[in-house]
């Protein structure tokens, strides 16, 4: 009797409840889940920004990633993603991008949040302060750090020419040696603020009495670091590191306003952006970012498990 | 008081429209446009006068400088049918990718066409329909400063080699006297179709043709144009700073108009401004005709310009087509010319006593842009930005040491190749 009427309610909560989540599933599959899909579906046809939207395009297969194309004087040549050199190398910027711009970020965003644990007079302040540069839009700080890297009328040449670091002023944006280098610097200038809020977070959920354990023994604070503090916060920290890591695998604001069509910095979504809209090759763009989505969840799915990361934990 | 007063000018300017969109229909358009140097003040100069005359209302929407990212906004929302915006500044190599989206001005501008350059109208043709309307063209010159020119005794270069050799030994020279911020020669070397630009004039006027030619055969993959592109690449770190591989117009002008380039290459925007109070090179220089190449077929100038398109989704198609067409008048025209060294596209301008009076320059570069060398745009289609794209990054590797300029352009060939396929 009882039974049934505590099956009875939970059966109307669950209702109830997915009567309440609906409005919000439905605005997702609206804004999120049809563009993927149509994305999808687009890399598979021969669709123009011009057709796209009025079905005037073809089905194609999977010629937007391979094909070959005979010229018919007996020569012929591979087309497609992944015979496309722009491409590959656009992955492997965004790669190269991610790895060093996400370890920087992990490294110094667990010294700053070690760093703001800790109790000190103004700590709050030093919080706030510390969170602008994430609170910038990316389009207005990269246009600052554009401004100050530039190579005639910038402030860092400057100061590093005054200090007697350089002899003559760099051109940091332009030169292909550096130009990585300086998406790079701009992007660990705006995201360790974020980075070191999560594990900050993660550090105060921490347990005092191990800590105080640790003390009585006598350990030393750097043992207690690596033996204690990083194993205790490395779900939080493996968090941030798969959002930051998702994040910049997508960069595009930065690069586009910093390094725009430079053959050093064009990551894949600038790939995917200059195919949709400047080559008029819808099709294209769609198939590379279909490709930028797959690429993504791949690395994430192996992360999460190489991590051994249990997120539901 | 203030406030009373303020509160009642914010009334007038929020009635004032409908009180007469009863008597005249008043209507707001917008234009959209890119813009360098002052553009934006002169424009809206010139919109004030066309408000007061009309009664209608004319918002600028702005862009950013670089006319590749406005392609790629522009065309974004022309296949989305935007209405927002009626008037678009269309750059001059668009019309054949762009002309589904723009009305046909052919006969609200009839009577005017004939008193512009044929051959600008030509550009803006798309089987047989005009796509816009001319509103100022360009050509580069060379920007060369007198007073260094005359101190150290040299004359203005005829090649692209004496002027390597006198920016070098200018530049040198001021920097012995302890001048260390001057650099020899700036130009556009970003990235972006400002450097296709530029390198396609190297090219050309070493004799290596114009990347593809009119019948769509890809010329660029030649011994001249090597010569051409290592020629330029000699100059960055010696008479060009390193950077001017970030530079567009604005960065180029920037280093010219704080004195600290003895020669700059740009269009003749940067003449008025030059010559402003603000300037620091005012009354100090001049312009002459971009270089010949050895043994080339002598100076070439790549055509630029702009012209005025109206979006076929505007709301109010015949009061933008009003705007557009007074934009392109010969009034507009000779007020661009005076206040913004702009060419303009009406022939008699060229002749006009009071242009010549404030702006030598502008009868001076007739001849120039008659003779300019047009982008490929035509025969290569839908594919030019494309094309373009692979141009500037060859052309960018080689400028930067990535790569020899002999296995830049056998690469950019190979793709260009790839690109084409079985034709344009």
């Amino acid at each position: 009797m009882a039974t049934t009427t505590a099956s009875q309610l939970t059966r109307s909560r669950v209702r109830d409840a997915w009567l309440y989540l609906l409005p919000m599933l439905i605005v997702l599959a609206a804004v999120a889940g049809y563009p993927l899909l149509m994305t999808i579906y687009y890399g598979f046809t021969d669709a123009t920004l011009s057709t796209a939207f009025n079905w005037d395009f073809d089905w194609v297969g999977l010629d937007n990633y391979i094909e070959y194309v005979d010229f018919g004087d007996g020569t012929g040549e591979y087309y497609g993603l992944l015979f496309d050199p722009t491409w590959i190398n656009a992955v492997w910027n965004t790669i190269k991008f991610t790895v060093i711009s996400v370890s920087l970020e992990t490294v110094l965003g667990m010294a700053v949040a070690l760093t703001l644990h800790a109790h000190f007079r103004g700590r709050g302040l030093l919080r706030t302060a510390i969170l602008i540069p994430w609170a910038i839009p990316t389009i207005v700080s990269a246009k600052m750090w554009a401004w100050m890297l530039h190579d005639q009328f910038g402030i860092i040449n400057d100061i590093l020419m005054g200090l007697g670091v350089i002899s003559s002023p760099i051109a940091w944006t332009a030169s292909p040696d550096t130009a990585l280098a300086a998406v790079i610097i701009v992007d660990v200038w705006k995201t360790t603020p974020f980075m070191a809020l999560l594990i900050l977070a993660g550090l105060q959920m921490l347990p005092g009495d191990i800590y105080e354990a640790a003390k009585v023994d006598g350990v030393h604070p750097v043992k207690v670091f690596f033996r204690v503090t990083l194993p205790l916060v490395r779900p939080a920290l493996m968090v941030a590191v798969i959002f930051r890591a998702l994040d910049s695998l997508r960069i595009f604001d930065l690069i586009y306003v910093l390094t725009p069509n430079n053959a050093q910095t064009r990551s894949m979504s600038v790939f995917a952006q200059e195919n949709l809209f400047q080559f008029d090759k819808f099709y294209y763009g769609s198939a590379a970012s279909t490709f930028l989505f797959l690429v993504i969840a791949m690395l994430v799915i192996s992360f999460i498990k190489f991590g051994r990361l249990r997120l539901g934990d | 008081m203030v406030q009373a007063k303020s509160l009642c000018a914010a009334l007038l300017v929020g009635v004032s429209p409908l009180a007469l969109a009863g008597a005249a229909t008043a209507a707001e358009v917008s234009i959209v446009s890119g813009a360098v140097g002052n553009d934006l003040q002169i424009l809206r100069e010139m919109l004030d006068i066309w408000q007061e005359r009309t009664g209608h209302t004319a918002n600028i929407v702005s862009m950013p400088p670089s006319t590749t990212d406005q392609f790629g906004q522009y065309r974004l929302w022309l296949a989305a049918g935007n209405a927002d915006i009626d008037v678009y500044r269309v750059d001059v190599i668009w019309a054949p990718q762009l002309a589904d989206h723009f009305l046909d001005l052919t006969e609200a501008a009839a009577d005017v066409i004939p008193n512009h350059f044929p051959s600008i109208i030509e550009s803006q043709t798309v089987d047989g329909k005009l796509v816009a309307l001319p509103f100022f063209t360009d050509a580069p010159a060379l920007y060369y400063r007198t007073d260094l020119l005359e101190k150290h005794g040299f004359e203005v270069p005829k090649t692209w080699a004496e002027l390597t050799e006198t920016a070098q030994a200018i530049m040198d020279a001021e920097r012995a006297e302890g001048d260390s911020d001057i650099y020899g020669f700036v130009f556009q070397g970003a990235p972006y179709e400002g450097l296709t630009c530029n390198a396609l004039e190297w090219v050309k006027s070493h004799g290596g043709g114009q990347i593809v030619e009119p019948d769509g055969e890809i010329s660029v993959n030649s011994p001249n144009a090597v010569a051409a592109l290592e020629m330029a690449a000699s100059w960055i770190g010696t008479i060009a700073p390193e950077g001017v591989l970030s530079y567009k117009e604005e960065d180029a002008r920037g280093v010219w108009q704080t004195g600290n380039a003895v020669f700059m290459r740009n269009w003749p925007y940067a003449y008025s401004l030059g010559n402003g109070d603000d300037s620091a090179v005012k009354g100090l220089f001049d312009v002459a005709p971009l270089p010949m190449g050895e043994g080339g077929e002598g100076s070439a100038a790549t055509l630029g310009g702009w012209n005025l398109a109206v979006s076929k989704y505007s709301q109010n198609p015949e009061v933008a087509i009003d705007l557009a067409l007074f934009l392109a008048s010969e009034e507009v025209q000779k007020y661009q010319a005076l206040n913004a060294s702009r060419l303009p596209t009406i022939m008699s301008l060229y002749d006009d006593p009071e242009i010549a009076e404030a702006q030598p320059i502008i009868p001076q570069w007739k001849d120039i842009f008659l003779q300019a060398v047009p982008r490929p745009s035509a025969p290569t289609k839908t594919s030019y930005n494309e094309v373009s794209q692979e141009f500037w990054t060859a052309v960018h590797n080689t400028l930067s040491g990535n790569g020899s300029a002999a296995d830049n352009l056998a690469n950019l060939e190979r793709n260009l190749r790839r690109l084409r396929g079985a034709g344009w």
